[in-house]
């Protein structure tokens, strides 16, 4: 039978991964939403102020984007625009060939996840190396993230031990302690031998141009206590107005990713070191990146550029937790990938159109969102989208049919009375594949129609009578 | 890119061209972002301990017991800020090496870094460190143990306090706790990149205050 491409990613996945990642968004869910309902007075109003201020950032970039440049300038930022991903990676190369650095260390980033930064550089000559430790086991295993926070979700302690085995970092060992000292070793030194370190950014203050770095490693601390030379790539949409709106979007930052009240290193950066300061880069520059993020911000699903990162929405989504992040097949999975990916992909949007209709629009990630984006209707309006422009949707059954009985009356009341017949028909025997497939797995009640309809009529007359 | 600029700036005023009521920014009290279950009154020094503690940090109120925990873990070796040197030197017996200056070439020979932080935060338990105020990055991150020192009267009560006096300094960072990691089958791992062990020294109330020098 025909299928989504995220049906048959869920249906194919190993039944080791597809625990690994159920375990993994699943652990930690209560402390999470304790931390974030149960030390504050009003939690709502929290994550709803939060959600405002991003609104009204998005709404007014044209104000704020020549702000936070002036104020980067002032600070001693050298500032770099990207139209696309081709702009931003060029950009970083021009900088890398202007200095004469070859070798990267790179924190976490989604932004450069986004632009496929690595593999272009390692074809320039660049060693890029990522110093996250998830991170780093994706590099060593030419794998792909599965998770915007938690990136190797799907692998266990058995696989890594394997893999650091196979890069020569020490015999198989896989013991968690064992593993984070081999790469602390590892690591280390080549903070030391790179020039430059590579981070994203989680916010970027647009009264003071200060960028914030979060991470719970201090890897993002070593890349600029290590290297010469800061390159940060971030989205047009990180601003935050003001310097007072930090607390708010750290603290639901942390909860909402980890359930910590803070991420362990919280950095804010805005500018090259101070004279006297010997360790750390002299130099900064800051990239930012469109990369269609306009295109967004003129379409009905610009809410979804509120977006901070935090990975809440996967961690409860039902689908996410079955079908694992590698099924949304982009940088972004989950319900947030659900809405960016498609919308990020341009003309090759037909391509994962399949990923906002992956959802019973629970709702449950819009409930955890810390910036309070209406995730559900977003992916309906995908779906309109995708509907609007005739992409094809293999696997769904034809609605005509339906649609015409649930808009005429008539038919309908006909249709209800009919119904009964199907008490008698033997289910599994109609060669309809769609019927099959869900039939598969579930047991159809017997049929009541009608009964309501009964119901109310006698309720009616009833309630006519007494008054 | 310049090119890029223009562009980027045209494609978002164009964007935005179409909404007519632009959301307005909302005002809101800064209180609503601070914890609320414990309370922050009394001495801040208190408050701090608990929250760092919770956040598997070290709080530490004499370089007596400092140094006792230093020996009793053998960490010998270290660097301490040239301007603690004064304090603390004498606290630190013959079985101690002690350098003023971190050699990024020897990283791993220093077991300690003992440096000045530029605050702290009671409700989270968080350490505050500048560039200007802590005399080494490095040093202040690669040993396995980092000392943050602190004054009773340097500690922010809470994390709008620490916003608000967030000094003009091009890198300030709130650390809180050790360094960690839960990457592998989410199992917390302390120690991954930075230090292992993240103690917090109360100096006494006498030691002059840090003063952000101009470069």
């Amino acid at each position: 039978m025909k299928a989504q491409p995220i049906d048959v990613f869920a249906r194919d996945l190993e039944e080791e991964v597809r625990h690994a990642v159920l375990d993994g968004s699943s652990s930690g869910y209560d402390k999470r939403l304790a931390s974030l309902t149960s030390d504050f007075a009003d939690p709502d109003l929290l994550r709803r102020t939060a959600g405002r201020i991003k609104q009204h950032t998005l709404e007014n970039l044209d104000t704020y984007l020549p702000r936070v440049e002036e104020k980067l300038i002032a600070n001693g930022v050298r500032v770099h625009w990207a139209t696309d991903a081709e702009a931003a990676r060029r950009t970083v190369l021009g900088i890398m060939r202007e200095n004469g650095a070859d070798k990267i260390v790179k924190s976490k980033s989604m932004a450069t996840e986004e632009i496929a930064l690595t593999p272009f550089l390692e074809k320039e000559g660049i060693e890029s190396l990522e110093t996250d430790l998830g991170e780093f086991i994706v590099q060593i295993d030419h794998d792909h993230p599965s998770h915007i926070v938690k990136p190797i979700i799907h692998k266990n302690r058995r696989g890594i031990a394997r893999s650091f085995e196979r890069e020569g970092l020490g015999a198989y060992d896989d013991r968690p302690e064992t593993i984070t000292a081999r790469a602390r070793t590892f690591l280390r030194k080549k903070y030391l031998e790179a020039q430059v370190g590579l981070t994203g950014a989680n916010f970027l203050v647009a009264e003071s141009g200060r960028m914030v770095l979060v991470t719970n490693e201090g890897n993002s601390r070593f890349c600029l206590a290590g290297t010469d030379i800061h390159i940060a790539v971030t989205g047009i949409e990180k601003i935050i107005p003001r310097e007072r709106d930090l607390p708010l979007f750290l603290s639901l930052l942390g909860r909402s990713a980890t359930g910590q009240q803070l991420t362990v290193y919280t950095e804010f950066i805005s500018g090259p070191k101070v004279e006297g300061q010997p360790d750390g880069p002299g130099q900064m520059h800051l990239i930012l990146l469109d990369n269609r993020r306009t295109e967004l911000l003129a379409s009905k699903c610009r809410d979804i550029l509120r977006c901070i990162r935090c990975g809440a929405c996967m961690n409860v989504c039902p689908v996410y937790r079955q079908a694992s992040g590698h099924a949304y097949r982009s940088v972004y999975p989950g319900p947030v990938g659900a809405v960016l990916s498609p919308l990020l992909a341009g003309n090759k949007f037909p391509e994962l159109a399949d990923l906002p209709k992956a959802s019973s629009l629970c709702g449950a990630c819009k409930e955890v969102c810390p910036v309070d984006i209406p995730i559900p209707d977003l992916l309906l309006r995908l779906r309109d989208r995708a509907k609007q422009e005739g992409v094809k949707s293999p696997g769904t059954p034809p609605m005509g049919g339906w649609a015409y009985m649930a808009s005429k009356p008539s038919v309908w009341r006909a249709s209800l009375a009919a119904g009964k017949v199907m008490n008698y028909v033997p289910m599994n025997l109609i060669p309809v594949p769609a019927l099959r497939a869900w039939r598969h797995s579930r047991e159809l009640p017997p049929w009541r129609g009608g009964a309501f309809r009964k119901w109310m009529k006698i309720h009616a007359k009833e309630k006519g009578g007494e008054s | 890119m310049s090119g890029d600029r223009e562009t980027i700036l045209k494609r978002v005023r164009d964007s935005l061209a179409g909404i007519e009521d632009r959301t307005p920014y909302p005002e809101y009290d800064e209180s609503l972002a601070v914890t609320a279950i414990r309370s922050l009154d009394g001495d801040l020094w208190e408050r701090f301990s608990e929250r760092f503690v919770a956040v598997n940090g070290l709080p530490i109120t004499s370089p007596e017991e400092l140094v006792e925990y230093l020996k009793s873990f053998e960490h010998t070796t270290g660097y301490i800020d040239p301007d603690l040197q004064t304090i603390l030197a004498p606290y630190f017996g013959s079985g101690f090496t002690i350098e003023d200056r971190f050699d990024r070439d020897r990283l791993d020979d220093y077991r300690f870094g003992i440096t000045r932080a530029r605050g702290a935060i009671a409700e989270t338990g968080s350490i505050v460190v500048t560039d200007r105020g802590t005399s080494s990055r490095l040093g202040a991150l690669a040993p396995w143990v980092h000392v943050a020192c602190v004054r009773r009267d340097e500690i922010f009560r809470d994390t709008p306090a620490a916003v608000a006096h967030m000094e003009d300094d091009p890198n300030v960072i709130w650390i809180t706790g050790p360094s960690k990691t839960a990457d592998v089958e989410g199992i917390m791992i302390e120690g991954v990149h930075g230090p292992g062990v993240q103690i917090c020294l109360l100096l006494p109330d006498d030691v002059r205050k840090v003063q952000p020098t101009d470069a």
